[in-house]
């Protein structure tokens, strides 16, 4: 057997690493903390809401979507956070680029797959301006991304009633059809499966025998394969260990050459496309764009990627945490309307519960830490 | 270990204390938050029905004006399977597919407040609130009741179909001559414009708005000395026109009693539950007429939550 082999087998160690045990490999990652708040979470509403109809296909396929929806900002807003800054201006983007696809499809005739492309170049664009500005003025991402919230939730709404003379603009549904590429955000996935079930009476069904869950809808598609993707980036590829690098020590990061200012711009970009991507799923599902919409997601994004383990100084996170945050968000939040709790009091019980989620999380990090 | 112990610990005594939810009859999904004072009204009108009618309901609005948002709470209170659902439809195009869904899952579903002219094109069997046009026509016919012969519309919206109907409404009702005067929104504006028709001749004043056209045609009145002979009524309330009401400078304020879009709903539901009846076509909410005679009753509700 040569070397090699040997070594692949993992007979010879190399003497250069410390032997860390697979498990406190495992228990040291930052997603750990998420994990267990999800798992929490789903106890906790497994005994408040077991039997209301919340995990019943159409009640999960419900709250897995608006975390989905979470998830696909999270994830990009995570990766910026790890590279050491904040976008604010997600939200407003999510509301923008619904316009950027709605106006041009429906007013100018362009076919939808255009109008995408248009919303995703505009995106790029922003998140460019973005990075740009905070890697020339050295002005805090905070600020900066602050006064984009504002001009393109402004912009929005100026353009929208300036082009249209309304807020709303609908009429999207139709285009989908036949349409190349709107299937990859609107399409439910595994019809068939949803059939099946139904028939074998294992989910509920319409007053028409149609399965009322008809799929997995897209946006969770995307949830899990933005999260596979940038997981791979960060902890697989050398643009990972620069994001890594240039938010934990950016002096420290440019001494050794990684090159910060291109990779926070990039993350900037990064950022501003998946609000796109998030405004795609939303604009082709409700087939209709509105200037308000993603109001407040930007905060959302960041409590997500936080409880999900991302520090706020940068330099420290996953996006696997950020996609189990975004799961704890989404379930927390529609799982409210499954107990007995008065409405009124949903902003007390939300914020209650990311309270105890991050607590524990942070709570299970520490212990894990310490005992190394 | 003995704190992550407390903590479950306090986590399950929390879940226990919690009473265990039971199937909820009704399920109210609004655009309006409750601290909206119009819709703070709303949402007592559906408590105290739900009280009275001894059905379990629950209220709820997405955290902003956000359809999207507003659909994924109807498809929530699908999955809860209750006896009925009662929404509001300000966009039809976002929300109709999370409706059909609901309809389709054999549920019923009643509209209240916006909503008036798609309803029926989602399979909802009933709307409660107030159309346009209808209202017009009843704020006309008061008029002409009071012997108004020559009418003014003040429009401050033009292009908005809603107050287009208004009018139009209006000049049905009141049966006599009625000009429309657009405007812009600015009450400065609004106030000399109507200032600038008094001369020509007009008996009677309809602004569409309490709080900002209202007041304006009110203070052009107050300014040309004509409060009471030319006769002001508006559509909407506010506090200074109700005061004006009270004071008797008003003839009426048009009210939407969006107490009742909350209560009959669930009226509604509490009777199909019982022997299966449900209402066809719009019920009507409005309008209802808050004049000198019933003002000062009115303030004192509204502070109670009740207008």
């Amino acid at each position: 057997m040569s070397l090699k082999e040997q070594s692949i087998k993992g007979k010879i160690q190399d003497e250069r690493l410390r032997k860390v045990s697979k498990l406190k490999v495992l228990l040291n990652r930052p997603e750990l903390g998420a994990l267990g708040g999800s798992i929490l979470v789903f106890i906790f509403f497994g005994i408040i809401a077991g039997d209301t109809g919340m995990f019943s296909a159409y009640g999960t396929i419900n709250f897995l979507e608006v975390s989905a929806n979470l998830g696909i900002i999270a994830i990009g807003a995570a990766m910026l956070m790890i590279g050491g800054e904040f976008d604010l201006s997600v939200g407003s983007m999510i509301g923008f680029a619904g316009i950027c696809i709605a106006i041009p499809a429906i007013y100018w005739g362009w076919p939808l797959w255009m109008a995408i492309l248009f919303a995703f170049s505009m995106a790029v664009l922003v998140g460019y301006l973005n990075g740009i500005l905070v890697v020339r003025t050295g002005l805090p991402s905070f600020i900066v991304t602050l006064a984009m919230l504002f001009i393109l939730r402004g912009a929005t709404l100026a353009l929208t009633r300036l082009i249209t003379g309304r807020t709303q603009v609908p009429g999207l549904r139709v285009l989908i059809e036949n349409d190349p590429i709107a299937w990859i955000f609107s399409a439910d996935a595994f019809k068939s499966l949803f059939v099946w079930m139904g028939n074998l009476g294992l989910i509920a069904l319409r007053t028409d025998g149609t399965p009322l869950a008809t799929g997995i809808p897209a946006s969770v598609l995307w949830w899990i394969g933005l999260t596979v993707f940038a997981t791979w980036i960060l902890m697989k590829t050398s643009y990972g260990n620069w994001i890594f690098g240039a938010g934990g020590d950016k002096n420290g990061a440019r001494n050794v050459g990684v090159p910060v200012n291109r990779v926070k711009t990039s993350l900037f970009i990064g950022t501003a496309v998946c609000a796109t991507i998030y405004a795609c799923v939303q604009v082709l599902d409700a087939g209709s764009a509105d200037t308000m919409r993603g109001n407040l997601k930007e905060l959302e994004a960041i409590v997500a990627a936080v409880v999900g383990g991302c520090l706020l100084t940068g330099g420290y996170g996953s996006a696997i945490g950020a996609a189990f945050g975004a799961l704890i968000f989404g379930t927390v939040s529609m799982g409210i309307y499954y107990t007995e709790v008065d409405t009124d009091w949903f902003k007390v019980f939300l914020g209650v519960m990311m309270l105890i989620a991050v607590i524990f999380n942070n709570f299970i990090r520490k212990r894990v830490t310490e005992n190394k | 270990m003995k704190t992550l112990k407390n903590f479950i610990l306090a986590i399950a005594a929390w879940a226990v204390m919690s009473v265990s939810a039971l199937a909820t009859d009704v399920i109210v999904v609004s655009h309006g938050q409750a601290n909206d004072p119009f819709w703070s009204v709303a949402k007592n009108g559906v408590d105290a029905a739900c009280k009275d009618q001894g059905i379990s309901c629950k209220y709820t609005a997405p955290g902003t004006f956000d359809m999207v948002e507003m659909a994924k709470l109807i498809d929530n209170a699908v999955s809860q399977k209750p006896k009925g659902i009662v929404i509001t439809l300000p966009d039809a195009a976002a929300l109709g597919k999370s409706v059909k869904a609901a309809i389709a899952a054999g549920i019923p579903v009643v509209s209240m407040n916006s909503g008036s002219d798609d309803f029926q094109s989602l399979g909802i069997s009933a709307h409660v609130g107030q159309t346009e046009f209808e209202a017009g026509v009843g704020g006309g016919m008061k008029m002409k009741a009071a012997g108004g012969k020559k009418a003014l519309c003040v429009n401050h919206e033009v292009g908005n179909v809603a107050l287009d109907r208004r009018c139009a409404g209006f000049k049905k009702g009141f049966g006599g001559s009625v000009d429309i005067l657009g405007t812009s929104n600015d009450p400065t504006e609004i106030q000399s414009a109507v200032a600038a028709k008094l001369g020509g001749g007009y008996d009677t004043i309809l602004t569409l708005g309490a709080g900002l056209s209202g007041e304006a045609a009110l203070k052009a009145l107050e300014a040309a000395g004509k409060v009471g002979k030319v006769k002001l009524g508006t559509f909407d309330m506010s506090p200074g026109m109700l005061k004006a009401a009270a004071a008797g400078k008003v003839e009426f304020l048009i009210d939407q009693q969006q107490y009742l879009q909350g209560y009959l709903p669930i009226v509604i539901f509490s009777q199909y539950m019982k022997w299966g009846v449900m209402p066809a076509g719009v019920v009507m909410t409005g309008p209802g007429f808050v004049t000198p005679d019933n003002a000062s009753a009115v303030i004192k509700w509204a502070a109670q939550g009740y207008r």
